[in-house]
């Protein structure tokens, strides 16, 4: 006991320096962002006092035009399809390549190279893609659906006014969709050989085998896959910054922070960022104590 | 992407090849078929931005917004590249600046912090990697308002020397979780014991035991890291500006426009994009290891 007791001190030296960095960049600045939200710092001028939960409440009561509100419903909507479809899209590809496909690796390069790309590169190429014209005028996707004389399929994307974010989904799930596959493939290849074989001796049929044998081992993938993507999705702001650019139509809350900051209301910026750490928390925190506890499990 | 989340052991990388597939029965042609026809039309999909920022970006402006965008040009030109990289030029270069240098410190500092945390257990460890790893999670916009406020009185210079500073630090948690994931798999328990027999001390043991075998840890995290600083635009847009700040501050000065010019804008996505392309094409087996720390779990 007195040999190990000796043997951390060491260690905690060496990682103290980080330690310090992250309670004082992390930790410090979330305190000092919290006590912001908490005080009536609305222009350059320094705060006058607290304030309380006002600039919350204000949030969902008096925002203009109900803007918070609205944020909060793009990112919904938003969150939901780029979630799911990034996950059925990659466990599709995932399980196309799954048992040995030919030339598995060309395959698996092609669909995750969009994910090394900046969402403001690939937003520049988006923007030309969901074009919104329609008709004669129309360009990028909706010229090939009028080309082919498919002119019902014709969208005006992004600039629809209900369901404007689906469409801005399509990017991050472009990007997205191929690390869903990695995950998913890494999962499918985790599981025991034995699995398959008993259970194909036992005469399950392919179907019976992945809805049965494989689906309930990738338990665990799954949940990665939807924090994953769910954090990413709560952040989500390069790619609406350079598909739309800040307005009305497709704010989330990650921009309008940076429009409030915009217009110096400190406080107010601080509360929508406290708020959506907080979504964040809610959903990462228990996930990173259910990974500690399985690990030590195991 | 802003996006910071990896987290497997880069052992784990490579998705593993499993033993030789028991043969479920010979694939039917029709299912063959299918299988590959599916994997061409999604290839096809996925290549689909690709081909458009290639072909536009080499057309004049006499030919983009008129039809028979989707075609290849009829005269290709460079001019809109000669355009495009005088606006990124300086940020180009200038972004090497940054991402280099994030990559190394703080995959230094992640070798440190995994190997401390893969071996050395000290009291309340465990809590202490959940609370160094939910920093990877946050929403930055939740650090972002006293952020800048606390590099100024610092004394970091602003732009490329704030940026690196930046990176690195909220880099550490995914670096240090990589690390402690890989050297949870590679190194003996007996190693280090054996070490601390010989009364080695911890940086030394450090040093000449673990940082040799180390290459494929820093690797994954060497790339992850010059990807995320790369491609961010979050912390670039607060905290830099055109003049002193990265590329992608620059590609979205070209591209912002109310009505961009598109060639000028696809050639410098190209651009933007082709380091990131370049280090997945030639390093992609480590670039997935990399994602797969986002999991978490090894």
């Amino acid at each position: 006991m007195r040999h190990r007791r000796r043997t951390w001190i060491p260690g905690l030296l060496l990682i103290s320096p980080s330690l310090i960095l992250l309670a004082v960049f992390v930790y410090g600045l979330i305190g000092w962002t919290v006590n912001l939200s908490l005080q009536d710092r609305h222009n350059a001028r320094p705060a006058k006092g607290y304030v309380g939960l006002d600039n919350y409440t204000k949030l969902f009561t008096s925002d203009i035009n109900d803007r918070f509100v609205h944020s909060l419903k793009n990112l919904v909507v938003f969150t939901l399809v780029f979630m799911v479809g990034t996950i059925v899209l990659g466990l599709i590809w995932a399980l196309l390549l799954e048992r040995r496909a030919k030339a598995e690796g060309f395959w698996r390069t092609i669909y995750l190279f969009p994910m090394a790309v900046s969402f403001v590169a690939s937003g520049v190429v988006w923007r030309w893609l969901m074009n919104t014209g329609q008709g004669d005028s129309a360009g990028g996707i909706n010229a090939i659906f009028h080309g082919l004389g498919l002119s019902f399929l014709e969208s005006p994307w992004w600039t629809d006014p209900d369901w404007g974010m689906a469409a801005m989904a399509v990017p991050a799930i472009w990007q997205l969709s191929g690390y869903v596959m990695a995950l998913f493939l890494a999962g499918f290849r985790g599981i025991p050989e034995e699995l398959r074989e008993a259970a194909v001796v036992d005469g399950a049929t392919t179907f019976q085998l992945y809805r049965q044998v494989l689906f309930p081992q990738l338990t665990p993938t799954i949940l990665s896959a939807l924090i994953i993507t769910g954090h990413m999705s709560m952040k989500m702001f390069d790619l609406i910054m350079s598909v739309s650019g800040a307005q009305w139509l497709t704010e989330v809350p990650a921009v309008y922070v940076w429009q409030t900051l915009l217009t110096r209301d400190y406080a107010k910026a601080a509360a929508i960022s406290v708020f959506l750490l907080l979504i964040v928390a809610v959903v990462v925190v228990p996930y990173l104590i259910h990974v500690n506890r399985s690990e030590k499990r195991s | 992407m802003s996006t910071e989340t990896v987290a497997a052991a880069p052992a784990a990388t490579a998705p593993p090849r499993g033993a030789p597939a028991p043969r479920q029965g010979r694939p039917r042609p029709v299912a063959r078929t299918l299988r590959y026809g599916l994997l061409v039309l999604f290839v096809l999909i996925v290549l689909m931005p690709l081909y458009v920022l290639v072909v536009t970006s080499f057309k004049s402006g006499r030919e983009i917004g008129v039809n028979g965008q989707w075609n290849l040009p009829e005269t290709w030109t460079f001019a809109s590249w000669a355009k495009a990289w005088s606006a990124l030029g300086p940020s180009f270069g200038r972004t090497f600046e940054l991402a280099i240098p994030v990559a190394l410190i703080s995959s230094l500092i992640g070798a440190a912090n995994g190997f401390v945390l893969s071996r050395w257990r000290f009291p309340g460890a465990d809590v202490v990697f959940t609370l160094i790893l939910f920093g990877m999670f946050i929403p930055y916009q939740a650090v972002m308002i006293p952020l800048r406020e606390v590099v100024l009185w610092l004394g970091i210079a602003p732009g490329i020397p704030t940026l690196i500073f930046v990176h690195t630090v909220y880099g550490i948690p995914i670096c240090t979780l990589i690390f402690r994931n890989y050297y949870a798999t590679i190194i003996p328990e007996e190693l280090i014991e054996a070490a601390q027999m010989d009364g080695a001390g911890l940086l030394r043991t450090f040093r000449s035991l673990i940082l040799p075998v180390s290459i494929p840890g820093f690797v994954v995290t060497v790339i992850w890291q010059f990807t995320s600083s790369w491609n961010d635009y979050l912390f670039a847009i607060f905290l830099s500006n055109n003049r002193n700040g990265p590329i992608t501050i620059a590609l979205n000065a070209l591209a912002g426009a109310q009505s961009p010019d598109y060639a000028a804008a696809m050639a410098g996505a190209l651009i933007t994009s082709l380091p990131t392309l370049l280090v997945y094409v030639l390093l992609g087996r480590w670039f997935i290891g990399g994602l797969m720390a986002g999991s978490v779990k090894s």
